[in-house]
């Protein structure tokens, strides 16, 4: 051990390129891990209207699409536990959203409104409370083949009396 | 009265902040140290003063002021007295009083402390301290004043204020919104408070390293000083973590302690700079080297500190945690940008004189080992900064909203907790300054070979997962590896003292807290990870709608739905009640009663489930729907959680561990004595 403590300084330029070396490794192993993941697990936010307009380009990919849950729609069969509903396009960015009135407004909007894009909505699991009329569905999941988008996962949103009202969450 | 109290005292508080920051600067410029002492009994005093303006809020909460917009937004009658006092911390505005009277009770604290050696550091710890005060004290004045008052005008409008707006009538409602249903839990009382205390505390030692780089001093006294502060910190932020995670399990409903969600990311990412801090200031103090990495990470805990309250509570992300929406982000940034390109400023007109002349020599040498911990605990905040900051990145890049959730995380973090946990096997055992394959090869074989056998266990009992199989061979090797140093430690000294094994075990713990403290902390890490690979690759779950005496069954479970009642509390809610028996592998276990709250005046529902749990697994039955009318069906999701209280065992075991490292010596006690007469000569030789 002694010997390493006083060793020429001649040696502290290959010690660095050795340390060196290491970290580059342990930063590559980051980047790496980093960017495979993201691939892997990237969520594309789309409103209902871009999904439309692409179509088929995102089969398949993972998306997660919000929208005002239109009531009339709405089917359970609590024997599967099918849920099946439709939504209708709402603005994807929140300042549009309180240029129109607030969310809310928005919502309402969308429901009345029948020219607006809708989307069909199937997600297996239990019927989460919130889903109503001009609730807010945010979906993760996939688009099909069929044109039908199937959630894995379902938020919704009410606009209360709490501004700040909470996603019950639900996940399947 | 009690308003202005609380409003005048807060004031007060931030006149003094300012003034203080003002009077230790002159103070030291003009070498007057009466100004410096004026500065520091101006920041002793911040304290007494917040307590009086917390006080009136809390006084405020609990009796229903509800002319203050903030009681009227976060209590309403029905809440228990502990609800109201905690709703000091349930929303934004309160939140950030809280912040500003735990922040001047830790400075206050400091200028307390035996100052007589480290004149020089004062002034400049005053004024970091004061600048992180009197920002949190502006922002809690100025733009969410949590004692503004509701008005009427004349038009019927309702605005918030604090002083009277010409012509308007004071507007009392006779009830408030009350707090958000999912704050409404005993949980409430601990979690906030520890996280906030681990944030605050941060300050300390921030503070400390920022006077020595203003004032040069290169050695290590600013760590020397604060090694107890930074423990301190660190055990409140690991319980706040832990709290937040068991609470989340209770009462979130999704089965899991840790969603990562943005906010609880924003809590972690000072726990990991924060965790890297406590091990690079070993290799400091030990070796002298690290000088410039500690500063960084201390800058940046501090700047993430900063960034983890503004999180949590401005409503920038959504996430469970966001109950509190504002516009308090702008001014957040402009403080964190600032406060890092003037400590990274400061740090870089520093840099050279803090060059140690020590060089790492040995690849597999502890303290190479010690930073190679440092490298993967910056890669785990570097992919957790990554996942909160990516969605806006790829938004500016290609217009595209894209986000990453939990999947992201895990992917990206399991490899380099799994490389975390195999060098807290490795390094106890590396010598320090030089190690060779050989060396360390020769300590490692043995606990290897018995680790072993953890793993061929679980393939014999039939695990296939290979993710598993590792994860457990790692937390055995640990596990092994500690306790033959522990073990070891105690023998010798049970030998040469002649004490027997359980004193010796003890007087060891006493001698060298922050060593066996810290093999305690590891011991802790490896029970949570037992806990942690149970409930992430062994979770199971369904969901099925059932008659009355219908079953379910999962894994070894099976339970049965006997009956549901549906009925009103006095404190304003709806409860629906399942009964079901749990049988475990056809034997009758006992009953539970997973249930459904609603909460009338907020309109919002709860979810509480029922709960078995031992230390094999848990059993967690959701009630999710029922037939309203004739309670004959219901619909239920259930999880079997294989180990998960092993996490909290090991949650227990780590702040244990983190408690016994943080003790302070007594001070009959001889070792810390001769530490103390010994450090003159130590502080020399680095």
């Amino acid at each position: 051990m002694e010997q390493t403590i006083s060793k020429p300084i001649s040696n502290v330029p290959a010690n660095r390129l050795k340390f060196l070396i290491g970290g580059l490794l342990i930063v590559a192993a980051v980047v790496y891990l980093i960017i495979t993941s993201t691939q892997a697990s990237a969520q594309y936010f789309m409103t209902i209207e871009e999904l439309e307009q692409k179509g088929s380009q995102v089969i398949g990919r993972n998306l997660r699409v919000s929208g005002a849950v239109i009531g009339d729609s709405i089917q359970y069969d609590p024997q599967t536990l099918t849920l099946r509903f439709t939504v209708a396009h709402v603005p994807g960015d929140n300042k549009e959203i309180e240029a129109q009135g607030g969310l809310a407004a928005v919502l309402h909007a969308a429901v009345i409104d029948p020219s607006r894009p809708r989307l069909q909505v199937i997600y297996q699991g239990v019927k989460p409370d919130l889903l109503r009329d001009e609730a807010q569905a945010i979906m993760t999941g996939k688009l099909g083949e069929d044109g039908i988008f199937y959630a894995e996962e379902l938020l919704l949103k009410c606009p209360t009396k709490y501004e700040e009202a909470l996603p019950e969450q639900s996940e399947g | 009265m009690i308003t202005e109290l609380g409003y005048g005292t807060l004031a007060i508080s931030f006149l003094l902040a300012i003034y203080g920051i003002i009077a230790a600067t002159w103070g030291v410029l003009k070498r007057r140290p009466d100004w410096v002492d004026s500065a520091r009994n101006a920041m002793l005093l911040t304290f007494p003063l917040l307590t009086v303006s917390a006080l009136s809020m809390i006084y405020l909460l609990v009796y229903g002021h509800y002319e203050v917009e903030y009681v009227a937004s976060v209590t309403s009658n029905s809440m228990p007295l502990y609800l109201r006092i905690t709703a000091l911390w349930g929303g934004q505005a309160g939140s950030l009083l809280f912040w500003s009277w735990l922040m001047s009770a830790f400075a206050s604290a400091v200028t307390l402390r035996n100052w007589e050696r480290d004149r020089e550091f004062l002034p400049w710890v005053i004024v970091v301290c004061l600048i992180t005060l009197a920002f949190f004290l502006g922002l809690t004045l100025f733009v969410e004043n949590p004692f503004d008052r509701l008005w009427l005008l004349p038009g019927g409008i309702a605005i918030k204020s604090f002083f009277a707006p010409q012509g308007a009538l004071p507007y009392f409602q006779s009830d408030g919104k009350g707090l958000n249903p999912l704050l409404r839990h005993p949980g409430m009382i601990i979690h906030p408070p520890m996280l906030y205390l681990g944030f605050v505390s941060f300050v300390i030692p921030f503070a400390f390293a920022i006077a020595a780089l203003v004032t040069n001093r290169t050695d290590d006294r600013w760590i020397r000083i604060t090694r107890r502060w930074s423990l301190v910190a660190w055990l409140f932020l690991s319980l706040g973590l832990i709290l937040g995670g068991r609470w989340a399990y209770d009462v979130l409903g999704w089965g899991g302690y840790w969603g990562w969600d943005p906010v609880e990311i924003a809590a972690f990412m000072p726990w990991l700079t924060g965790t890297a801090f406590l091990h690079s200031v070993m290799i400091q103090e030990k070796r002298g080297m690290l000088k410039h990495w500690n500063m960084i990470l201390i800058i940046l805990t501090y700047n993430l500190v900063i960034f983890g309250t503004f999180l949590t509570r401005s409503g920038v992300l959504s996430s469970v945690h966001a109950f509190a929406q504002s516009a308090i982000g702008p001014l957040f940034f402009t403080y964190i940008g600032a406060s890092f390109v003037i400590s990274l400023s400061l740090l870089l007109r520093r840099w050279q004189t803090l060059k140690s002349d020590l060089h790492m020599t040995s690849l597999l040498s502890r303290e190479a080992l010690f930073l190679l911990n440092n490298l993967l605990f910056m890669g785990i905040l570097v992919v957790c900064f990554w996942g909160v900051i990516f969605p806006l990145i790829s938004e500016i890049v290609t217009g595209q909203k894209v986000t990453v959730g939990p999947p992201f995380y895990e992917r990206a973090t399991a490899p380099l907790f799994a490389g975390l946990l195999l060098l807290m096997g490795i390094a106890p055992l590396a010598a320090w300054r030089h190690s060779t394959v050989q060396t360390l090869g020769k300590a490692v074989w043995k606990p290897t070979v018995v680790s072993l056998l953890i793993p061929l266990l679980a393939l014999a009992s039939g695990v296939r997962n290979w993710a598993a199989l590792l994860g457990f061979w790692l937390a055995a090797f640990v596990a092994c590896v500690t306790l033959y140093e522990y073990g070891r430690a105690v023998l010798a000294r049970s030998r040469s003292r002649n004490e027997s094994l359980l004193r010796a075990f003890w007087n060891l713990a006493g001698r060298n807290r922050r060593r066996y403290g810290g093999y305690i902390i590891h011991l802790g890490v490896v029970l949570m990870a037992i806990g942690i690979i149970g409930i992430e690759l062994f979770q199971t779950e369904t969901q099925g709608t059932l008659a009355q005496g219908e079953q379910l069954s999962l894994g070894p479970y099976t339970m049965r739905f006997d009956s549901l009642a549906v009925f009103d509390t006095a404190d304003g809610r709806n409860v629906a009640r399942a009964v079901v028996s749990v049988y475990k592998n056809g034997q009758f276990v006992g009953e539970l009663y997973p249930r459904r709250d609603f909460y009338y005046e907020s309109q919002q529902p709860m979810t509480i489930p029922g709960l078995r749990s031992t230390m094999e697994d848990d059993f967690y039955v959701l009630l999710v729907d029922w037939q309203p009318i004739s309670s004959a069906g219901a619909t239920f999701k259930v999880y079997h959680n294989p180990l998960v209280n092993w996490l909290w065992l090991g949650g227990l075991v780590f702040i244990l561990g983190t408690l016994v490292a943080a003790w302070p010596d007594s001070e009959t006690n001889p070792a810390t004595v001769r530490a103390r007469r010994r450090l003159p000569f130590a502080a020399k030789a680095s």
